[in-house]
C-alpha cells in the first residue's frame, strides 16, 4: 500500500497539495501516481508568475513509460518552482512529498481546498487501480 | 493464467514489480529501471529470460532444412558452437520472428526464438519441417539467464570450475559452449559483453542466487528495452513483424542472398524488394526535452514514416528512437510530439555500445 501522508490535500489526478501558510500552496504528486509512471526522466515545470486555473494542465512529468500532464490543483499564480528537478527529476520518485516538490502556487481562493480529498478519500480512490 | 518462469518466486522475493508480458509474469523492474540498466552499462545485470523458447533441430537433414527455413544461411557455420541471428520469413517476405541459432554438427542446431511469437514460430518449424529428414523439438526443460555488463566475465567466474572459466575467457562473441549443466554463449541483448546461460530448470534458482551473492544486480524488461534500443537491436512485433521486409529493417544484413543457388523461403520477393528499394529503418536522436515514442509520425525526404521503438536514452541523456521510413531520408525528420512539429536528427541505428556513445550519421 502506498504512502499518502494524511497532513496534504489531494486531487483524484494524483496531485497533492500542502499548506504553507499566507496562501501558498506546494504542490507535487503523490507516491501512488510516481508508482504508476516509473522513473521519471523529464519534469517540464510552469514559469514563476504563471497563473492557471483549477484543473489547468501545467506541467509534464515525462517517464520512461509516458508523458503525463499535471493539472493545477486550485487555481492561483505560480511563486516558486523546484528547479532542481531539471538536473535530478528522479527525485519525484525518490521523494514525492519532499524533495520532489513540483511548484508552489498562490491560491487565488482558499475555498476551492474543500474541493480536494483528502487522505482517506484519496487512499479509497487509488484502491481499485 | 499466466506462466511463471521457476525463478518467480526469486523475483518477488528481489521485490520485482511483475508485468504480463505476452502471457509470462516477468519483472518490469525491481525498484529503478534506469539504475538497472546502468548496472548493466557499468558493472553486470542479469535477466531472467526463461520465457525464451529454445528448439532444437536435429537429423541428418537439419542443415537442408534449416538453409531453407532461414534467411540467413547456416552453411557459413562450421565452428560447433558458433552462432548467427537470422529472420524467418514467410512466403511474402514477412518476418515470422528473428531468432538466434547454434552450430553444433550437421546433424544437430539449436534455435533459440522470441516467446511472444512461440506457438507461430513452433507451427511454422513444423510445418516446414514435412519434407525433411529433421526432428524439431522445444526443449522446455531449460531455463535461460542473461548475464550482461562489463564485469560479466568476471562474475561468470562463480559458477565455474578453473578449466571451464579458462574456456568461456577464450570464446569470442556469438559462441556457445556446453560447460556441465551450464550452456554459456556470448551473446546478448545489450550491447554489452556478456553470457546467455541455458541451465536446467531445476537448477536456475541455484545459479541465480549465486551470481546475486557475487554482486550481479537483477533487470527487468524495463531496463532490458532501453538496454537494446540503445544498442540498436530490433524487437519482434515492434520493430519488424510479418508485414514487415527484413531490408526494411535494418537486417539486411542478416540475409544471405550468396550462394545464389540457396533457395530460402522469401528469397524471391527480398531480391524484387532489393532491386526496388524498400523503406529503411533509421535512428533519431532529440537532444531536447521530450520523448520520443513508438507510433510517433516522421516526417523525411521521401515522405511519412513512423517511430517503431522510442525511449529516454539513460546511458545518453536524451531521447532516441528507431523509425521506418520512406528513402529519402534526410540528415533531419520532423517528429510530431504533444501537437507541435519537432525536428530531430537522423543517425544510424545504434546508439551506445560497450558502456559508449556511438552516434553516427546516418
Amino acid at each position: 500500500m502506498s504512502n499518502v501522508p494524511t497532513e496534504l490535500k489531494y486531487a483524484a489526478s494524483h496531485e497533492w497539495v500542502r499548506n504553507e501558510g499566507e496562501g501558498v500552496y506546494t504542490v507535487g504528486i503523490s507516491e501512488h501516481a510516481q508508482e504508476l509512471l516509473g522513473d521519471m526522466v523529464f519534469v517540464e515545470l510552469p514559469e514563476e508568475g504563471d497563473t492557471f486555473s483549477v484543473g489547468d494542465d501545467c506541467a509534464v512529468a515525462e517517464s520512461v513509460k509516458a508523458a503525463s500532464d499535471i493539472y493545477a490543483p486550485i487555481s492561483g499564480q505560480i511563486v516558486a518552482v523546484n528547479e532542481d528537478l531539471e538536473d535530478s527529476p528522479e527525485m519525484v520518485n525518490n521523494d514525492p512529498y519532499g524533495d520532489g516538490w513540483l511548484f508552489k502556487i498562490k491560491a487565488d481562493d482558499e475555498n476551492e481546498l474543500n474541493n480536494l480529498l483528502d487522505a482517506e478519500a484519496y487512499s479509497a480512490s487509488i484502491e481499485d487501480e | 493464467m499466466a506462466s511463471k518462469t521457476p525463478l518467480y518466486d526469486a523475483h518477488v522475493a528481489a521485490g520485482a514489480k511483475m508485468v504480463d508480458f505476452h502471457g509470462w509474469d516477468m519483472p518490469l523492474n525491481y525498484g529503478s529501471q534506469i539504475e538497472e540498466h546502468h548496472a548493466v552499462r557499468q558493472r553486470a545485470g542479469m535477466f531472467d529470460v526463461s520465457h525464451m523458447t529454445i528448439v532444437d533441430a536435429t537429423g541428418p537433414e537439419a542443415k537442408a532444412y534449416l538453409r531453407y527455413l532461414l534467411a540467413n544461411d547456416v552453411a557459413k557455420l562450421t565452428q560447433p558452437g558458433k552462432a548467427l541471428y537470422t529472420g524467418m520469413l514467410n512466403e511474402q517476405g514477412g518476418v515470422i520472428d528473428d531468432l538466434i541459432v547454434y552450430y553444433f554438427a550437421d546433424d544437430s542446431y539449436r534455435l533459440v526464438v522470441n516467446s511472444a511469437t512461440r506457438d507461430k514460430d513452433m507451427q511454422w518449424l513444423q510445418k516446414q519441417a514435412g519434407e525433411f529428414d529433421v526432428s524439431v523439438t522445444e526443449r522446455t526443460e531449460f531455463a535461460m539467464i542473461a548475464l550482461q555488463g562489463p564485469q560479466a566475465q568476471e562474475k561468470i567466474a562463480i559458477l565455474l570450475g578453473d578449466d571451464q572459466f579458462g574456456q568461456v575467457k577464450e570464446m569470442k562473441p556469438f559462441f556457445g559452449l556446453q560447460l556441465g549443466d551450464l550452456f554459456v554463449a556470448t551473446t546478448g541483448y545489450t550491447g554489452e559483453a556478456g553470457y546467455e546461460i541455458i541451465v536446467p530448470n531445476e537448477l536456475v534458482v541455484s545459479v541465480w542466487d549465486k551470481l546475486l551473492d557475487n554482486g550481479v544486480e537483477p533487470c527487468g524488461l524495463g531496463a532490458r528495452d532501453t538496454l537494446r534500443l540503445e544498442a540498436g537491436m530490433n524487437l519482434y512485433g515492434q520493430d519488424m513483424d510479418e508485414t514487415v521486409s527484413p531490408l526494411a529493417a535494418n537486417m539486411g544484413w542478416s540475409v544471405a542472398f550468396e550462394p545464389a543457388e540457396r533457395k530460402f523461403i522469401g528469397r524471391d520477393v527480398l531480391e524484387a524488394q532489393k532491386a526496388q528499394g524498400t523503406e529503411k529503418l533509421i535512428g533519431l536522436v532529440m537532444e531536447d526535452k521530450g520523448v520520443l515514442r513508438a507510433g510517433l509520425k516522421v516526417k523525411v525526404e521521401g515522405g511519412e514514416g513512423v517511430i517503431t521503438s522510442g525511449t529516454f536514452s539513460p546511458t545518453l541523456g536524451y531521447s532516441i528512437a528507431m523509425a521506418r521510413v520512406p528513402t529519402p531520408v534526410g540528415d533531419t525528420a520532423e517528429v510530431e510530439m504533444r501537437k507541435k512539429m519537432v525536428t530531430v536528427k537522423v543517425v544510424k541505428p545504434g546508439f551506445v555500445r560497450h558502456g559508449a556513445a556511438v552516434v553516427k550519421a546516418y
